[in-house]
């Protein structure tokens, strides 16, 4: 029998069980050189919930999801997932974990289905033959699953990244702009797929997004990152809330531009 | 508000163990196979440097035979030596090349992010250079018969043992080259393609240790396919495999791979504390 667990909303206030929280952050940070890329930062995520990362760039995003991965040691602090340390133990908790990126490819040369059957594997899922043509489905890729990944379109790669990162249906998935260069149609239809995936496996995720208006639209709490620190951390209508603006493209202007309350904290 | 933990997907297998590696490891091995498979080009240019390398030296070999005898006794060390060196470089590029596969095609982010531990990595690289090793090797060393009567084989149980120790060398030179392209990037592939050839001269491939100045013959003798051509010309010119230089090739030759897993798997937490495993997949 599962345990239950008591967070606030959308932010935990008093301590879980470990091992039962999604992304536990404390005091990460990285410095390259003499740049403090990520400074001392903390967050909780809560079962279920979809975080958005924001900021400009050099903001520290990439460097904190690249830390939840465990793909970039922490100067100190420490990043766990399922309570692993991401920087010693991540090998035992990267199964409940998948990525997505338009930025990083799958092979070119695999057709699509090679490319699935390839990392289904590397995430020990069962049944590859059935799981496949489902995900394809739930991607509309089933037409493509034989074509070679680099003859597809921009967004038809996006798809496959997605496919890709759904495979071992994780509870942890992180996702970095995951509807760039995509028409607004199928952006819109895949934010869709990424919330019915949030609510059917209650998946936490974490989104990194320069689309306000996606943010708006998914997020269950935004994280404001300025020069490696979190400058506001609320839910997007707290945030347009405490700086008086219309949207949430309007308070991240404010932030970047300094023409709003930047002392404001959640 | 009150939430229920998550709980890893049914439609995972468990995971720490020795079949969860095992599929991971031939997971990323179907990987280059499909990457073969798609492209009769790469499979055929496996073949083809052997090949070259093969006809020449089979061709100068003939002529020598039919110039002096002792000449041409030596040159009938040639076309094995040939053939065992290729042995060594295909091995070490055929590792190699796989890994910088993964740089090229900007996918080494996704598989470093995977449930795939370093030592399955190196495993699948070990088994995808010995499948190319042996597409390269086979029909080359059929053709080394077939157009000048030299049976590689005929060596038998000693070319086992060359065999073996010349992957095992070509295995661990590759680990250190790999792990200099995860530290560095892209900027030192060509330290993987080139690394292996500064043993050519320094492992005496095609002449005698004793042939070198004598503080170049200890760097040699540090080298365990230096004992391999060693008992190659041992075993042409005089029929005998010294058993003893082959036992200290393979001391020498782990050593060598502990070493080449030790360096590999450095600059690999090395390139997770300068952030350039991220640089490379993106």
């Amino acid at each position: 029998m599962q345990r239950r667990i008591e967070v606030a909303d959308p932010m935990p206030t008093r301590p879980i069980e470990r091992s039962s929280v999604p992304v536990a952050v404390e005091g990460l940070t990285k410095v390259y050189g003499t740049v403090r890329a990520v400074d001392g930062i903390s967050f909780v995520l809560a079962p279920g919930t979809i975080t958005a990362l924001l900021g400009g760039n050099g903001a520290g995003k990439t460097t904190t999801i690249s830390m939840l991965m465990g793909l970039v040691l922490p100067t100190s602090g420490v990043a766990r997932i399922f309570g692993a340390d991401m920087a010693r133990e991540r090998h035992t908790v990267l199964h409940r974990m998948n990525f997505e990126s338009p930025y990083v490819d799958v092979p070119m040369r695999l057709t699509v289905r090679q490319n699935l059957e390839v990392f289904g594997r590397l995430y020990g899922v069962r049944d590859l033959r059935d799981v496949i043509p489902a995900v394809a489905e739930r991607m509309r890729l089933t037409e493509l699953l034989d074509r070679p990944y680099g003859k597809l379109s921009a967004g038809q790669k996006t798809r496959v990244s997605l496919a890709k990162a759904l495979i071992n249906e994780p509870e942890v998935l992180l996702l970095d702009e995951p509807t760039a260069s995509l028409d607004p149609d199928t952006a819109d239809w895949i934010r869709g797929e990424i919330e019915a995936y949030r609510d059917a496996r209650r998946a936490t995720v974490v989104l990194a997004s320069h689309n306000m208006g996606e943010v708006e639209r998914l997020a269950d709490r935004v994280i404001m990152m300025e020069k490696g620190r979190i400058i506001a951390d609320d839910t997007p209508e707290g945030l347009i809330r405490s700086f008086g603006r219309a949207n949430l493209e309007e308070v991240f202007l404010a932030i970047a531009r300094r023409t709003g309350d930047v002392n404001a904290k959640p | 508000m009150t939430i229920e933990p998550s709980a890893p997907s049914a439609r995972l297998y468990p995971q720490a163990t020795p079949g969860a590696s095992a599929r991971r490891i031939w997971g990323l091995v179907l990987r280059y196979w499909y990457v073969m498979r798609s492209s009769w080009p790469r499979t055929a240019e496996l073949v083809y440097w052997p090949l070259v390398q093969m006809l020449t030296w089979g061709f100068l070999q003939n002529y020598l035979n039919n110039t002096t005898s002792v000449a041409g006794r030596a040159a009938g060390l040639f076309i094995g030596a040939v053939l065992l060196w290729d042995i060594l470089v295909r091995s070490q590029l055929g590792f190699a090349v796989a890994f910088l596969e993964e740089v090229w095609s900007r996918n080494l982010g996704h598989l470093m992010m995977s449930p795939l531990r370093p030592f399955e990595l190196v495993a699948a690289l070990v088994i995808v250079s010995f499948t190319k090793l042996s597409i390269a090797m086979v029909p080359v060393t059929i053709m080394a018969y077939w157009f000048f009567g030299y049976n590689l084989l005929g060596l038998g149980i000693a070319f086992a043992v060359f065999f073996a120790n010349l992957v095992f060398t070509s295995w661990a030179i590759a680990l250190v080259s790999t792990g200099v392209v995860l530290r560095w990037g892209l900027g030192a592939e060509s330290f993987a393609w080139l690394i292996v050839f500064a043993l050519l001269p320094l492992c005496c491939v095609y002449y005698p240790v004793a042939t070198l100045p004598v503080w170049l013959q200890a760097v040699a003798l540090a080298l365990p396919p230096t004992y391999v051509f060693e008992g190659l010309r041992a075993i042409v010119l005089n029929g005998v495999l010294d058993v003893k230089l082959m036992v200290e090739a393979f001391l020498l030759n782990i050593l060598y791979f502990a070493g080449g897993y030790a360096t590999f798997a450095y600059y690999l937490q090395s390139a997770r504390v300068n952030g350039t495993l991220v640089q490379m997949g993106e």
